[in-house]
């Protein structure tokens, strides 16, 4: 049987410095100019003001587990990857982002709630997109 | 809205729901639409007012309806309860004076069903697919374990949601899954997405129901028992769930339903009967404490001690839901449905004494909702 593709996003105008970031290895994020506040899925404005400007920032990377589900029906593109984890994770300036988590069994045990976590990318296609590693773990 | 003012006077399902490959999804409208026409004892011509979840256009051409009000509102399966609240405000403000709400879906057997093809460029296709969700129940069920942490929900407590409604639905005969079960059996069940088991999963399924809305001074001039529309609310998220401003509770669940309550001038004491979306088991859960029929942290032990089973006293779902009665996709019609039957005394596992219900629904993953409050009274 031949196995399908990941899906790949497809970046839109105001999402391509994320995806183009994150082809660098470099996690990027919106900030509202402002209020200072940090916000993502990326826009034109900032939703904390009317038509308020933005600014492109790099995140430390650094962000704990937020919640997730362990996903045994897998999507097409993952299945030598199920059991697997669809996760949301809290970055240290404050916005969450859907994710998975790898570097570590995936299993209830190990993926304890507020858990640290650091960012690496995986490709999807052509684009890389950040998942999250355990920040204390020996991160593959 | 003055509470009472308008009615709901007809209203039907398809004559099956379940597995329906020879209907396809227009058709299963139509059945509905003119089971609840039929219900109301009206005629083509006496419609003006047409909604439904995007195809109503389609629904009125095919069944010989001309509009001259319509509304598509599409957000999902909460979507039929906000065409009840805007064909309310249609009414009372003289825009309409009948409209037909129809819902069919061929959920299971996709029959003339516009396939699923997600954007790559959209919030989903950019922000969640690439993470590998596939569909609902790797989706709506992600902020569930922030919500047990957070209010000390064990995994027997959600199971034990799914248990209370398949003793509503063992005395439900349209019902697709009626043997009882228990919390081993739940926990026995394959797991799909953690800590989702397949019996806390809905089901998918073809089917449909419609509803015929009207001004309350016309309602003795129907042969049904009318059901007065007394509150209703509606409000949104965000359009994906990674998205939703907090995993423990619902902000859309609260406003819709605080609007409902205000509007009707009602509390939760004057509530005898409560239908919550349940896609997957967490939501009746959500629900009852967003509602604010049980305080923070009350909803699994409530469940489980059976206070909204057979005999306890807020009973909920007890059509068995979208986990054991029916789910073609977008619930929310089936949702109103046996809330209108158990207001006439007519649902199969009919509760004495009926006299309100909430309804509270949920479109996309927690993206939309939803709320009515419908009583066979006029106030």
């Amino acid at each position: 049987m031949q196995v399908a593709d990941k899906p790949a996003p497809k970046p839109t105008p105001e999402s391509k410095p994320f995806w183009d970031g994150a082809n660098s290895g470099q996690l990027w994020i919106q900030k509202c100019v402002r209020t200072g506040r940090h916000f993502f899925p990326p826009r034109r404005y900032s939703p904390f003001t009317v038509g308020g400007e933005t600014e492109w920032v790099q995140a430390s990377g650094r962000a704990t587990l937020y919640s997730y589900v362990i996903s045994h029906r897998p999507a097409p593109g993952f299945e030598d990857d199920a059991p697997y984890a669809i996760a949301v994770v809290e970055l240290e300036e404050g916005p969450r982002m859907m994710t998975n988590i790898v570097g570590t069994e995936i299993t209830p045990e190990k993926l304890v709630l507020d858990m640290p976590l650091h960012v690496q990318f995986a490709a999807r296609g052509e684009q890389q997109v950040p998942v999250f590693a355990p920040a204390d773990g020996s991160a593959r | 809205m003055k509470p009472g003012s308008v009615a709901i006077v007809g209203a039907a399902e398809t004559d099956a729901v379940g597995t329906l490959p020879g209907y396809s999804q227009i058709a299963l409208h139509a059945e509905a639409a003119t089971n609840a026409l039929n219900n109301a004892g009206l005629g083509l011509s006496d419609v003006d007012g047409i909604a439904g979840s995007g195809a109503s256009i389609e629904v009125a051409s095919y069944l010989g309806i001309t509009p001259t009000w319509i509304d598509t509102t599409a957000v999902g399966g909460t979507s039929f309860l906000l065409h009840v609240r805007h064909a309310a405000a249609a009414i009372i403000a003289g825009e309409a004076k009948t409209v037909l709400i129809t819902h069919g879906e061929s959920g299971r057997s996709r029959v003339g069903a516009p396939p699923r093809v997600p954007d790559p460029a959209s919030p989903s296709g950019q922000y969640e697919r690439p993470y590998g969700v596939s569909g609902p129940p790797s989706m709506f069920t992600v902020p569930v374990l922030r919500f047990m942490r957070d209010r000390g929900v064990t995994h027997e407590q959600l199971a034990s949601v799914a248990v209370a409604q398949r003793k509503w639905s063992s005395q439900v005969p349209r019902a697709r899954m009626r043997d009882l079960i228990t919390v081993a059996d739940v926990f026995a069940s394959p797991m799909i997405a953690y800590p989702f088991h397949l019996l806390e999963c809905c089901l998918v399924t073809d089917g449909g129901g419609a509803l015929v809305v009207t001004s309350a001074d016309r309602a003795a001039d129907f042969p049904t028992t009318p059901v007065y529309v007394l509150g209703t609310g509606e409000s949104a998220e965000a359009p994906i769930v990674s998205q939703m401003a907090d995993f423990t509770t619902s902000g859309a669940f609260r406003r819709s339903s605080a609007a409902a309550f205000a509007e009707a001038g009602l509390s939760h004491s004057d509530i005898d009967h409560l239908m919550v979306y349940d896609a997957f088991a967490h939501l009746p859960l959500y629900g009852l404490e967003d509602i604010g029929f049980v305080g923070h942290g009350e909803a699994g032990a409530f469940v489980e001690e059976g206070n909204t089973s057979p005999g306890g006293r807020l009973p909920m779902n007890t059509n068995g839901g979208g986990l054991s009665y029916t789910h073609t996709g977008m619930y929310g019609m089936f949702a109103i449905q046996e809330a209108v039957r158990q207001l006439r005394g007519e649902a199969a596992a009919q509760v004495e004494g009926v006299r309100t219900s909430f309804v509270q629904g949920v479109g996309g993953m927690f993206m939309a909702a939803g709320s009515l409050i419908l009583a066979n009274q006029r106030p």
